[in-house]
């Protein structure tokens, strides 16, 4: 196991609307768990941030809860993708993509030279 | 428009945090049993599981920690628990809030009641379209800066201007109206043509006047006022078109004003005739005779400055012209808003000026409490901020407190000042209400809101920031223990003293100026009038012009008026004038001597039209020759009566009698014989100088238009009603107005009112004022005496007698009030200097005031100093020693 990275701030909405986008309904424990995975397990993810991450979704109206029963009947709350969310996901992978291509050149560019 | 959302659901939050709560747990539950589930498949042992899930979790406070603080808004939970913490600190001491707020709301209340007068009065007072370009013109003479216009004058100054878009006139005019219940004097305007334009005022109804409709060639017309319509026509639409009687001349009706319209002027205005120049009214077409006030548009970009200079320079070209008529005759023009209310301006600025005092005041006051007060919350602060509160969070407390005291006084003081406006408005007499429209706009409005959020503001500044400097964070410690209370002592004495002096120098101006304007009403109501005023009842009346046409008539229907009226029970004196005494110079006319030379000077003298026995029924004391004669009528010798002044100014050392006058061409009709010299009896307005005057005998210049003035041995208000329908049974169609009391007229004068008004008001502000400060000195000693028990037990175990332990604290409370007094008064020297305006037969460093003033603050600086002195002085030395 490497060393682990650290959730960088601000990412961690998007990675919670990328796993409900792709995932449908899931809980917070389901959502945190496949968060690690997707990251392949590099990313060490305190389970703990994730909560005021989903309450401040929600109070963004980019995501609704609803009480249920998880796959080995634990009573939990579901959390699924709204129209708003789904809208936050575009906007905010554009803007990724735009950030990350920026800096790709930038990184690209100072390794060209040599 | 995501963070709007989310600030709103987190705020709403806020009322909803325990459901949320207890959610959240069952939540946090379900992940924890999931975790753990996972883990034991994945082989741990059941205390391992969970170990490991509680670790990934990040632990369970912190979780719920950073839950709940996104769940709601801390700011405003915050907020929420001061704000109860505060209120729980104030319900606690209610002495301390009570005395705060109400301090705190008067000052508020006396501020804006007196601000929503400045705002209706000198923010926006003229309703009309751009009102700055309005300006007021008229002419000027040596003795009047305003003097009237004459109407030839007019004309040239509308033709010959070059600063004015228009330049209109008008003039009050009074018409007898038939009515259902007889015929009852109605008051109106000649006005010229474009007036209504020049305001820049439309019709509600009908038309406004047509250019050249104010000439003599064109039908009469009248446009009514809004009240008029509704009062005397029942606001029917038809009355546009038909035809109303004025004073026996059909007028056709061709419009009516809107409600919303005023002219301060002469507000009262029910019908606007225009001005149809040269008809009966011989006035018109003289050169001399000036009865008209201008009013005219600035032409874009020209200022008063230069309007005033070009008609002057027309007025000048005129005198050249017309050295008759014009010699002397000067212009004025002055903003309108200037002419409206330039009276009431000193006034409010000076009754504004007092409330901010009375409110600073009671600034300074709460704010010294609030010393008190935190001082004795130094351990409670040190408690908390050795417990981790920061000095932001500390300070906040305090923020939230003054604005919670704030709040609730504003409130309190801003609907106090609604009712205290009202009340200042109804005291206003009905008289002056007409001449002061702008004031029907008295009340709640954006201004006064702002103006009393401007002060809750800077009053919640004051009390947030003084607790907070007082209790300088870096003393927190010593406040720990208990031995810092002397140092600390020291310190709020020091502030809290001069707080105190600053608010006993603040009461001495007001104090001063009350004083003042109270000498300046008690000298305006005892000027010499010259007359008895008691006991005279007034009304003017207007006999029909079309039934007593002739000069002869009109004598005759007097005569038999006033023998009427003689036998009336009661009535020991009965006369006529053209113009009652103590309302204005005025109604003026030029004279000139037989036998003198004359190089053309106006010698303006106040004219009076008077019956004989006119100066027996006003007491009024003879100096020289005689009294007119009953029978004294056109066809006798024309004879006048001078008074004092004019036989003072022209004939300085000669004997007046036998000498005879006449007007500037000396015709020979107008030629007089001075037969008598009178006392200068009052005719004058209070505060003014009388002027020369001349009386005539009345059945020798007769008019329809008199005043008639009845002694009475009984009670004059009772008889009026009596008068009227004395009048009414002898003819009908006789109008009579203005039903009054010589009394009421000189009591209820405009310049009785305003200083009247204004010495009651400051005078008010000043009591108020003194018995804060009393209280203010009073807190100041009381704290020290409670600050220095030890010392003074100390003292007295030591020997001090009780009478000089007292000595000591009234020596403490006299020298603050001292230095109080001392620096008030000095202040005052500069401040009363802005009074002068409104000062009469005083001055403003009168040395009777400023010593009286000083003598009652001493006096009542001893009595709030000596309760404390008094309980200094019975401290119980060994208990005073015991307690600490």
């Amino acid at each position: 196991m490497g060393e682990k990275k650290d959730v960088w701030q601000g990412t961690l909405a998007l990675m919670v609307l990328k796993t409900l986008e792709s995932m449908g309904e899931l809980h917070g424990y389901g959502i945190a768990r496949r968060i690690e995975q997707t990251s392949g397990d590099v990313l060490s993810l305190n389970y703990g941030t994730l909560y005021p991450a989903l309450l401040k979704l929600e109070q963004e109206g980019a995501i609704v809860s609803e009480w249920g029963v998880s796959e080995n009947n634990r009573k939990a709350k579901f959390y699924k993708l709204t129209r708003v969310g789904r809208k936050q996901i575009e906007r905010e992978t554009n803007n990724w993509e735009q950030t990350t291509a920026i800096l790709a050149r930038f990184l690209r560019g100072t390794e060209d030279p040599a | 428009m995501k963070n709007l959302r989310a600030a709103m659901r987190r705020f709403a939050g806020m009322f909803s945090s325990a459901r949320r709560e207890e959610e959240f747990a069952s939540e946090l539950e379900g992940h924890l049993q999931m975790h753990i589930d996972d883990n034991m498949h994945a082989g741990m042992t059941a205390e391992e599981a969970r170990r490991d899930a509680l670790a990934k979790l990040g632990g369970m406070e912190r979780t719920r920690q950073a839950y709940r603080e996104r769940g709601t808004a801390p700011f405003f939970e915050t907020l929420w628990q001061d704000l109860r913490f505060a209120l729980r600190q104030l319900t606690k001491n209610p002495g301390f809030t009570i005395t705060a707020v109400l301090m705190l709301s008067l000052g508020i209340a006396a501020s804006v009641a007196i601000f929503a007068f400045v705002d209706a009065a000198l923010l926006k007072p003229l309703p009309y379209e751009d009102p700055r370009t309005l300006v007021d013109v008229t002419e000027s003479v040596a003795v009047f800066p305003h003097a009237n216009l004459s109407y030839p004058d007019y004309l040239d100054w509308k033709k010959m201007n070059h600063s004015f878009r228009s330049l209109d006139i008008y003039q009050g005019a009074g018409y007898l109206l038939d009515t259902p219940s007889g015929v009852e004097p109605v008051t109106g305007m000649r006005v010229s043509d474009g007036f209504f334009h020049t305001l820049g005022i439309a019709p509600l109804l009908g038309r406004d006047f047509y250019s050249g409709e104010d000439l003599l060639s064109a039908p009469r017309t009248v446009i009514l006022s809004y009240t008029a319509w509704q009062k005397r026509f029942g606001g029917r639409k038809e009355i546009v078109g038909q035809s109303v009687s004025l004073s026996g001349t059909p007028y056709v009706v061709v419009g009516v004003l809107p409600d919303s319209f005023e002219f301060a002027p002469r507000n009262n205005a029910e019908l606007w005739t225009t001005m149809h120049a040269g008809g009966a009214n011989t006035c018109d077409l003289r050169r001399s005779c000036h009865g008209l006030v201008g009013v005219a548009r600035l032409k874009d970009g020209v200022s008063i400055a230069t309007a005033l200079a070009d008609t002057k320079a027309i007025a000048q070209q005129l005198e050249r012209q017309y050295p008759d008529s014009n010699r002397g005759q000067g212009a004025t023009v002055q903003s309108l808003t200037e002419a409206v209310v330039g009276d009431i301006r000193p006034i409010l600025l000076i009754l504004l000026a007092g409330a901010g005092l009375l409110l600073l005041i009671a600034c300074v006051n709460v704010a010294s409490l609030l010393l008190v007060r935190s001082e004795s919350r130094r351990r409670e602060i040190a408690v908390r901020g050795a417990l981790g509160a920061s000095p932001l969070r500390l300070a906040r407390q305090f923020v939230t407190e003054g604005v919670l005291l704030v709040c609730g006084s504003s409130l309190l003081g801003l609907i106090c000042a609604i009712f205290a406006s009202q009340a200042l408005l109804r005291l206003i007499p009905k008289e002056m209400l007409p001449h002061m429209p702008y004031l029907r706009a008295v009340g709640l409005n954006l201004h006064v809101v702002c103006f009393a959020a401007a002060i809750a503001v800077m009053a919640t500044v004051i009390f947030s920031l003084t607790p907070i400097v007082q209790l300088s964070f870096g003393e927190m410690r010593e406040g720990l223990t208990e031995g810092s209370r002397g140092s600390a002592g020291v310190f709020w004495r020091k502030i809290g003293a001069n707080l105190t002096v600053l608010e006993l120098a603040i009461a001495t101006v007001l104090l001063v100026g009350a004083g003042l304007l109270g000498k300046s009403f008690y000298h305006l109501l005892h000027v010499e009038l010259n007359f008895q005023p008691d006991h005279l009842a007034t009304l003017s009346v207007a006999l029909p012009e079309k039934v007593y046409a002739k000069d002869e008539q009109v004598v005759a229907a007097r005569r038999q008026l006033l023998d009427r009226i003689s036998v009336l029970p009661g009535v020991t004196s009965v006369a006529t004038t053209s113009q009652l005494p103590v309302t204005m110079n005025g109604n003026t006319e030029w004279v000139r001597f037989v036998g003198r030379p004359y190089n053309g000077e106006h010698n303006e003298v106040n004219e009076r039209d008077v019956t004989a026995n006119f100066f027996t029924t006003l007491k009024a004391k003879l100096i020289r020759g005689r009294f007119f004669n009953p029978d004294e009528d056109a066809t006798k010798p024309r004879v006048v009566i001078i008074n004092e002044a004019f036989a003072k100014l022209y004939f300085p050392d000669q004997d007046p009698l036998g000498a005879r006058m006449g007007d500037t061409t000396l015709s020979p009709k107008s030629i007089k014989e001075i037969v008598g010299v009178v006392d200068d009896l009052r005719e004058s307005s209070l505060d003014e100088q009388t002027l020369p005057a001349v009386y005539y005998p009345a059945d020798q210049s007769p008019d329809v238009y008199f005043n008639l003035i009845v002694r009475t041995s009984q009670d004059e208000k009772a008889l009026l009603p009596t008068l009227v329908s004395t009048i009414h049974q002898f003819d009908r169609g006789i109008g009579t107005a203005d039903e009054s009391t010589m009394m009421l007229n000189i009591e209820e004068s405009q310049t009785a009112y305003l200083h009247r008004s204004s010495a009651w008001l400051v005078g008010g502000f000043a009591a108020l004022a003194l018995l804060l400060g009393m209280i203010g000195l009073y807190g100041v000693i009381a704290y020290s005496v409670g600050q220095r028990t030890r010392e003074i037990g100390v003292r007295m175990a030591l020997g001090a007698q009780r009478e000089m332990v007292q000595r000591m604290i009234m020596r403490e409370g006299g020298r603050l009030a001292a230095l109080g007094i001392v620096v008030g008064l000095v202040c005052s020297l500069g401040v009363t200097v802005a009074l002068r305006s409104m000062l009469f037969g005083v001055q403003s460093w009168d040395v009777g005031t400023l010593a009286g003033v000083a003598v009652l603050l001493v006096a009542a600086a001893l009595l709030a100093s000596y309760v404390p002195a008094r309980r200094a002085a019975s401290i119980n030395p060994v208990e005073a020693l015991r307690a600490e």
